[in-house]
Formats: C-alpha cells, structure tokens, sequence
C-alpha cells in the first residue's frame, strides 16, 4: 500500500496506435512521487504520444493508466475533473489562448476550478507571473506580443495555475538561449523542491537531464527501453543510449 | 503520504498579548478556498500581535502560502506585529520566493475612458474605410502585377492550384446552386401566375421568369452562394497560413504568396463562376416551367415555345458578362482578408466574417451598377 501510494503514474500494457501502426506498443511506466522524471528517445519514438495519451488527449487501443492512485478508465465525469485539477501540462509551443491576455490565460483554470474571489484569482495570477519568472508588465500583453521563451514560461503559469502535484512539460528548454533554459531548469528544480511536484518531462536538452532529472526514461522500439538515473544511463550498452549520453553533447553536458 | 494527510485546518489561541494561528494539515488550493473568507477580516483585537505557527502543516502550496503571506503584509501595514513559528525549510522558501514577487499586474491593457473610446472608434472607423479602399486597390494592383508577370513567364501559373480550386469552388458548389436557382425559377412562377392571372395574362410569366432569372437572379444567387461558400474557405485557409507563418516561409523560400495563392483563386473562379451561373440559368427555367404547369397548365413544349419566342440573347449575356466580375471580387476579397489575418484566432474570425459580408455588399453594389449600364447602352 506504501509503494501503492509512491506511484504518481503508472501505465501498464499501453498500446497507441495511429490509423493501425502501432506508436507505443505494451508500454509499461512508473513515475515515482517528487521525481523529476525526464523522457528522451529518438525523434518519433512516441515521447510526446505517451505525454498525450496519459492526459487524455490521445486514445489507447489497450492498457490501463493510474494517475495518483486512480484508474482513469474507472473515473466519473467529477472525479476526472478532480485528477484534472491535479496535473498541469505545458505544451511544446505553449498552447496559450490567442485571444486572452497572459494574466487571463492564467487565470481560465482558477476561475474554472475555484470559487475564489476575482482579486485573490489576480493575486494569485500576479504570483505564478512571478514564480516563472515574467517580468509583471507582461501581464497584459497578448501571447502573439511575447517572445516564444515567454510564451513558454507564460504556459507554465498557466500549467502551474492550480497548484497540481504532478506536471507534464513537453520540450520545456526548446528554443530558450542557453542561459534562459539553465534558469528555467534552476525554476523546475526548486518548484520541485518546494512544492514537492511530481514532473513529467520530455526533453532533448541533456543539460537539463544533469540539471533536474532524477531519473530518467529512454524510449525506443515503441517501449521504455531504460529507466534509471543518469549513472546508470552512463552506464547502458544499448548503441543509442551510449551515442546519445557519450556522443560530443553528452560529454559537453557532464 | 500526501494523499492521505489531513485536509487543512486552522485554530485560533488567544493569550492576552498575542494571537496565535495554529495551522495544520495540507494547505492547499483547497483549504485556500475554505479559509480564505476568515483570514480576510482576521484582525487581533488590541495590542496583540499575531503569531502564526507552522508547525502541524503537512504540505503548503503557493496558494496557501499567499492566503498568509497576504495576511501578514496587510496586518503589517496596519501596525500589527506578526511572526510565522516553526517555518518548515520547504516552506520557508516558498515564503521566501512569494516576498520577491510584485503582487500586482495588469491583467488587459489599459482601456481608455468610455466616451473618448466611442468617439475614437467612430473616426477610426470612418477613416478605416479610407484605407480599406486604399489596400483593396493596392490589392487589385498588386493581383494585376503578379498575373502580368504570370502571363510572361506562363510557367508561373499553376496549373494544378487552378484545377483543384475549380474543383472545389465550382463543381462541388453545383447541387446547392442546382436546388436553390430551381427554387428559386418556382417562387418566381408562383408569384408571377397569382398576380399575372389578374389580367388574364398568364403565358407572360414565362418572359417575367425568363428575365428575372437570367439577367438578375440566377447569377446574383450564384455569386451570393459562392461567396459565402468559398470566398469564407479562400479567406480561412489563407488565414490559418498566416498564424502558422507559412506565407512567412513562402516569402523566404523565394514564392509570391500572390502567384502561389492568390492567382490560382481568382483564375479558377473567374472560370468557374460563369459555368454555375449557367447552370442557375438553366435550373431557374426548369424550376420555372414545374410551376407554371402545375399553376397555369403551361405544357413544357409550349413553355419552351414562348421562351424561343421572348428569348432575347442579351438577357442571358447580361447575365453571363456580370460573372466574371463577381468572381474577380470574392476572389480578391476573400484572399486580401486573409492576408490580413494576423496573430490570433480571434482575428480569423473577424477577417473570415469581414470577407463574406463585404464581397456579397460589392456584388450587390455592382450588379446595381451593370444594371444602370445596360439600361443606358440599351441591351
């Protein structure tokens, strides 16, 4: 029950199929509580499908999905809302509302799940502005006005809005410069640390695997090939997981 | 763990000199809501000072957090003393990083004062129109440029664009235009036989149907249908180009968006616009002759007898002459305002509407004008 209560994610048997190829094939996954797990594979090999498909926004031909304890498939409309109050997602390219300013884009979910009054929605807002580091004047502006390492931070606001246990980052660091991704690492580390979030991150920025990731998932051949920290990726046999942590990259990152 | 920790509490002690918060249990999202009426309006009474102690919490969110980092501040400015006891570590840097962080934003941009705004809008609105009129015929320049260009280098049109829009603008509008010209030829008929039968004059709703149909209503339905059906495609494909910055990549990859997506519109609907026309012709006579037979007992061999009889060739050149033009206006409507799409998807809407409303006004405005034309020339 202890080791139950441990499991953020866990997916048994997945198969995602897209008009009869199969994506993710028997796919099994356990993301532990408080981990900062990183996802990395080749590109197509699904990370961002099984991201998708553990929120909901993919279907699975077979497989079961635990998220905190529950199973999605045996949820009611309410309690799905529940778990969905418990998870925020950051999509690769932010997926900010066009027509709503910053601070309404991050204040849809606290008036969609809260009954708090509108000035301590503003509040609020006015903090997760802060926490992800946008400077308070881009508040009001409208996401076609910011730049895309903005726009990025702008959706973790977002993601971040309701205070969830578990977050889901899609390619977080992809397109910041160098220095903007290290802080927006710096940002994810010590959310985590604080707030004892669970994150589910899909990334190719090895920098960011040192810097965050406790442990970390390789994917391939439509499965999980590896998970563990990163000693042990160094450690790994398999010639795509050697080329990608001791390719010139992985050298740099160490 | 977390799960099964309690939800939050809180519990007030009073001593003399201070008041104490006791808090405990997950404060959260949750608990934000339940308490955040009562530590709104908490005041100590007195010279007491707050104390607010931590130590039973099991988990703190930044919501939480700010429900007492929000107390404390505005019990502060009042000139209470407040202390947070017990600070767990995590915890104490979530208050640490709440302290740095501006309380305020904007959350729209400024808005100016009412009555300023309507005033604004009225005369942004009148010179809009201006410059409307100034971008549509630097539009219809700009058009003529790329097509003069394409006529020197005819390798610049393109052949499949044109064919493919053909098929979607012209043979694909045919049943929708088929069924509503025949309704149409019907009503027509109908009308004319009520009124007509009057003054014993009944065979004359084969020239009222004729007329009508052919000069004026078959092509101004068509145009009407097709602007709606695809000068609104024209103008959201086009748009939704825009958002996603391909017409952006268009430019740098060396393609004129004009060739690539404007020409290929505007040919293939001034080619196909006179086609459905005909076919509203011809749909509106037979919708035409249905009801006079079964209104009047006009037998169709007679009823095509007094069309060859009332039959002028330039009613239905009247008809086919005005196509072409309409066709060159919703095409290069539709596509200016997609050009003009930018950013949001609110804007997509706003162009999509724009384009439809004002290509169905331009037609109608110049079918007005073909009409006063003809008049004057005496066709």
């Amino acid at each position: 029950m202890a080791e139950q209560n441990n499991i953020a994610i866990r997916a048994r048997d997945i198969t995602v199929a897209f008009h009869g190829i199969a994506v993710l094939d028997k796919l099994d996954l356990d993301v532990r509580r408080g981990d900062v797990m990183g996802f990395v594979g080749p590109s197509g090999a699904g990370k961002s499908v099984l991201l998708r498909t553990i929120v909901g926004l993919n279907k699975r031909v077979r497989g079961t999905i635990e998220v905190l304890g529950q199973d999605l498939d045996k949820l009611n409309y309410r309690q799905r809302r529940e778990i969905e109050e418990r998870w925020g997602v950051l999509f690769q390219s932010g997926a900010l509302f066009s027509s709503l300013t910053v601070a309404q884009n991050i204040e849809v979910p606290l008036f969609e799940h809260t009954d708090l009054p509108v000035d301590v929605v503003e509040e609020i807002c006015a903090l997760k502005i802060g926490l992800v580091g946008l400077p308070p004047e881009a508040a009001s502006k409208y996401p076609m006005e910011l730049s895309g390492g903005m726009r990025k931070r702008a959706g973790l606001a977002r993601a971040l809005a309701l205070d969830p246990e578990i977050v889901f980052l899609d390619e977080p660091t992809a397109g910041l410069d160098p220095i903007g991704a290290a802080a927006f690492d710096e940002l994810v580390r010590s959310l985590q640390s604080s707030l004892g979030l669970t994150v589910f991150m899909v990334t190719h920025d090895l920098d960011s695997l040192h810097a965050v990731c406790d442990r970390i998932a390789v994917l391939g051949d439509k499965h999980v090939i590896v998970t563990g920290s990163m000693a042990e990726m160094l450690e790994q046999d398999h010639p795509w997981i050697r080329d990608y942590f001791h390719g010139p990259r992985g050298r740099a990152a160490r | 763990m977390t799960s099964a920790a309690r939800e939050g509490w809180l519990e007030r002690i009073e001593a003399p000199d201070s008041l104490t918060l006791n808090l405990g249990g997950r404060w959260d999202m949750r608990s934000a809501q339940r308490h955040e009426k009562e530590l709104r309006h908490l005041r100590p009474s007195g010279k007491q000072a707050l104390r607010v102690d931590f130590s039973a919490i099991d988990s703190l969110d930044t919501a939480g957090a700010w429900l007492l980092f929000r107390l404390a501040k505005r019990l502060r400015a009042e000139g209470v003393e407040v202390a947070f006891d017990n600070l767990q570590a995590p915890h104490a840097d979530i208050l640490e990083r709440l302290a740095k962080i501006e309380s305020h934003v904007e959350i729209e941009p400024p808005k100016p004062n009412p009555l300023v705004a309507i005033v604004a809008l009225i005369g942004k609105s009148v010179i809009d129109i201006g410059v409307e009129i100034m971008e549509s015929i630097a539009f219809l320049g700009l058009t003529a440029v790329s097509f003069a260009r394409a006529v020197l280098r005819p390798k610049l049109f393109r052949v499949p664009a044109i064919f493919y829009h053909m098929e979607q603008a012209g043979l694909n509008a045919i049943p929708i235009i088929a069924l509503i010209a025949f309704l149409i030829g019907l009503v027509i008929a109908y009308q004319g036989a009520i009124q007509l039968r009057q003054f014993g004059a009944e065979i004359f709703v084969v020239d009222m149907v004729a007329v009508s149909v052919l000069r004026e209503l078959a092509i101004l339905l068509t145009a009407i249908v097709v602007a709606g059906r695809s000068g609104s495609a024209f103008t959201a494909q086009i748009g939704a180009m825009k958002i996603n910055e391909e017409v952006d990549a268009m430019r740098t990859i060396g393609l004129d968006p004009m060739q690539v997506l404007v020409l290929p519109r505007l040919i293939a609907l001034m080619i196909v616009l006179p086609l459905l026309g005909f076919v509203a012709d011809v749909m509106g006579l037979v919708g035409g002759g249905v009801m006079s037979m079964i209104e009047l007992g006009i037998s169709p061999s007679q009823y095509i007898d007094r069309l060859e009889q009332s039959f002028a060739p330039w009613s239905l050149g009247t008809g086919l002459l005005k196509a072409p033009v309409f066709a060159a206006i919703i095409a290069l409507t539709s596509c200016h305002m997609g050009m003009k799409v930018s950013g949001s998807s609110e804007s997509l809407g706003k162009f999509t509407t724009r384009s439809v409303v004002h290509a169905i006004f331009a037609v109608i405005v110049v079918d007005a004008m073909f009409s006063i034309f003809f008049a004057y020339i005496g066709i």
